[in-house]
């Protein structure tokens, strides 16, 4: 059973999604994360539920929200026309945007725990070391909460490629652009094709075993030591 | 900015004015430290010593504050120097050292962010301070707590700062690790000139390494003087404490190696006490406590008492049913005796009375 050139595409386009959302996500969780960690204001409580919403949440209620808000007639949908940028449902960059939000909380939790974890004290002593509040976040919380960055990193990948409910109502199902491998094997399995199910399942569940074990196998690794 | 701000003359003094409340207890002093030596913050747990540390750090931001260090001001009502742009080293109860560097990039972490022009300690000077050359390629997890105190004292140390803060930095220590420390404690106090604020309330500790000493209260300043002046104040709660004692500052004048015996003169009299041989001229310390001195009005030769000193009475302080104590005065440095009501009576101590003082044992400090 061999791959088509179908399959292929849908592939790379996953892996792109999930590399793009990563990255985007490392960005906008660390500060979000940061201030979870560290603030003691009453909206902490409001904001770190509406980070967590995706967890519980039907992916479907939140691809429906989404396209709602991004189409046309939505919000953001008119923003994002005014500013010449079209709309974003039904394109790779609105995949983005509800992937990001979508696994937000595999990127978030695990940075504020690593935060928090921190502590105040090597922050203090980095203080009375001369180092500046930026200088601080790059030579002591970068290096100290690094596992927290591995995890965030890997979950989101991991998450980013097992979204189903969301890209489906997001970005539908258009070869090449927006069609990735969780879609491409419902369609296979919709047509009764199951060895070309079966051959990109398997596919998927390798990938995602191995980007866990990038995780999971490191901690044994270390623990060896 | 520091020593450039201290006009040539200009006495150097530590200034810290702080007015904050927290929950259960305000922290309200204003104190007026000399620029030199070893200050300890001195008192119980809750009485302040902490937040007062960290308030002249910067490390906690008060508003109502005033800190100047040695002709640098750090802070006022209009504004606030980062602790990252204070020349201080810092000490904390836990040595806080980085997980993820060794022992060698610790003590670099500091030392770097300071201009080279700045730097005034080199940094196998801290190294060899502290004794850390076989341990610099080690992580902190690797270390015992008295290595891991021994390299955030170098670590601090390497900022070059111009006034170093210790929190109780054998706190944390048990009694075999703090006995490691304090020899280098007294080794950084002795080959540099830095001024130092100690929080502590183990009493053996400012005995051996202040020469100022703030007692701290319930978040104000209860006392705040010379160490000598301040330990033998009978006001004080120190003085009443069963292992209340004097400093006396001392130079060695002479050693007995037959019987083992250092003499030692001090402004008022000279001391024979147990010890190994040290150079003439030697600055010693010595320790006495209380309940070891005696009181008589004659001089007594036939006893086995060593030390026997003229001294003058000045105050007596009733302590229980039981127990008095007296503050003499030895030439110009004051004793402590503690003795039974009853004797005080039977000898007539009071003051102005002229005695002599039997001393049962000296200790030396450092």
């Amino acid at each position: 059973m061999t791959l088509t050139a179908e399959d292929w595409q849908a592939i790379r386009l996953t892996l792109a999604l999930a590399t793009t959302t990563t990255a985007l996500l490392l960005v906008l969780a660390t500060p979000l994360a940061w201030w979870l960690a560290r603030t003691r204001s009453p909206w902490k409580g409001p904001v770190a539920a509406l980070v967590a919403l995706p967890l519980v949440l039907p992916p479907t209620v939140l691809g429906f929200y989404l396209l709602v808000l991004l189409g046309p007639a939505g919000p953001v949908g008119k923003l994002t026309q005014a500013l010449g940028l079209g709309i974003l449902p039904f394109t790779f960059s609105g995949l983005v945007v509800a992937s990001v939000l979508a696994s937000l909380p595999f990127a978030v939790q695990p940075l504020q725990q690593a935060f928090a974890a921190l502590g105040e004290a090597p922050l203090e002593a980095a203080a009375t070391l001369r180092a500046g509040p930026w200088d601080r976040f790059i030579h002591v919380v970068l290096p100290l909460a690094r596992s927290g960055f591995l995890t965030a990193a890997v979950l989101s990948f991991a998450h980013t490629i097992g979204e189903f409910g969301v890209v489906l109502m997001m970005g539908g199902n258009i070869p090449g652009r927006t069609k990735v491998v969780s879609v491409q094997i419902y369609d296979h399995v919709q047509a009764f094709a199951y060895p070309q199910a079966h051959a990109l399942a398997a596919v998927m569940l390798g990938l995602s075993f191995a980007v866990l074990l990038v995780l999971y196998g490191r901690g044994t690794a270390s623990a060896g030591r | 900015m520091d020593a450039a701000q201290l006009r040539p003359g200009a006495e150097a003094r530590i200034e810290a004015r702080f007015r904050v409340a927290y929950p259960g207890f305000t922290l309200e002093v204003d104190l007026d430290l000399p620029g030199r030596g070893v200050t300890a913050l001195f008192g119980p747990s809750g009485s302040g010593k902490t937040s007062l540390l960290r308030a002249i750090a910067g490390l906690d931001r008060h508003r109502q504050g005033y800190v100047r260090v040695n002709g640098a001001l750090w802070q006022d009502e209009v504004r606030f120097v980062p602790p990252h742009r204070r020349a201080i080293g810092y000490v904390f109860q836990e040595a806080n050292l980085f997980a993820h560097l060794d022992v060698a990039a610790n003590l670099r972490f500091g030392w770097q962010r300071i201009p080279p022009s700045e730097r005034r300690i080199a940094f196998e000077e801290a190294v060899e301070l502290l004794g850390l050359a076989p341990l610099l390629t080690r992580l902190p997890a690797r270390l015992s707590g008295g290595e891991r105190q021994r390299v955030a004292i170098a670590r601090a140390l390497l900022t070059s700062p111009r006034l170093l803060l210790l929190d109780e930095p054998l706190a944390s220590l048990d009694r075999k690790r703090k006995a490691e420390i304090l020899p280098y404690l007294a080794q950084v106090k002795r080959t540099l000139d830095l001024p130092m604020l100690y929080v502590s309330h183990a009493p053996e500790e400012v005995g051996r390494f202040a020469d100022h000493l703030v007692l701290l209260e319930g978040g104000r300043v209860r006392a705040s003087g010379p160490l000598q002046e301040t330990l033998a104040r009978l006001d004080l709660p120190l003085a009443s404490d069963e292992e209340a004692a004097v400093v006396i500052e001392g130079t060695v004048v002479d050693y007995d190696p037959a019987y083992a015996l250092l003499a030692v003169k001090f402004a008022g009299g000279t001391l024979l006490v147990p010890h190994r041989q040290e150079p003439p001229g030697t600055a010693i310390r010595l320790q006495v406590r209380a309940r070891d001195v005696s009181l008589a009005l004659t001089e007594h030769a036939d006893t086995s008492l060593l030390n026997r000193v003229p001294a003058v009475v000045q105050e007596v302080r009733v302590l229980d049913a039981a127990h008095a104590l007296v503050r003499l005065q030895v030439g110009p440095t004051p004793l402590l005796a503690r003795i039974t009501r009853r004797s005080a009576e039977a000898l007539g101590v009071r003051p102005t009375t002229s005695l002599w003082a039997q001393i049962k044992a000296v200790a030396v400090l450092s």
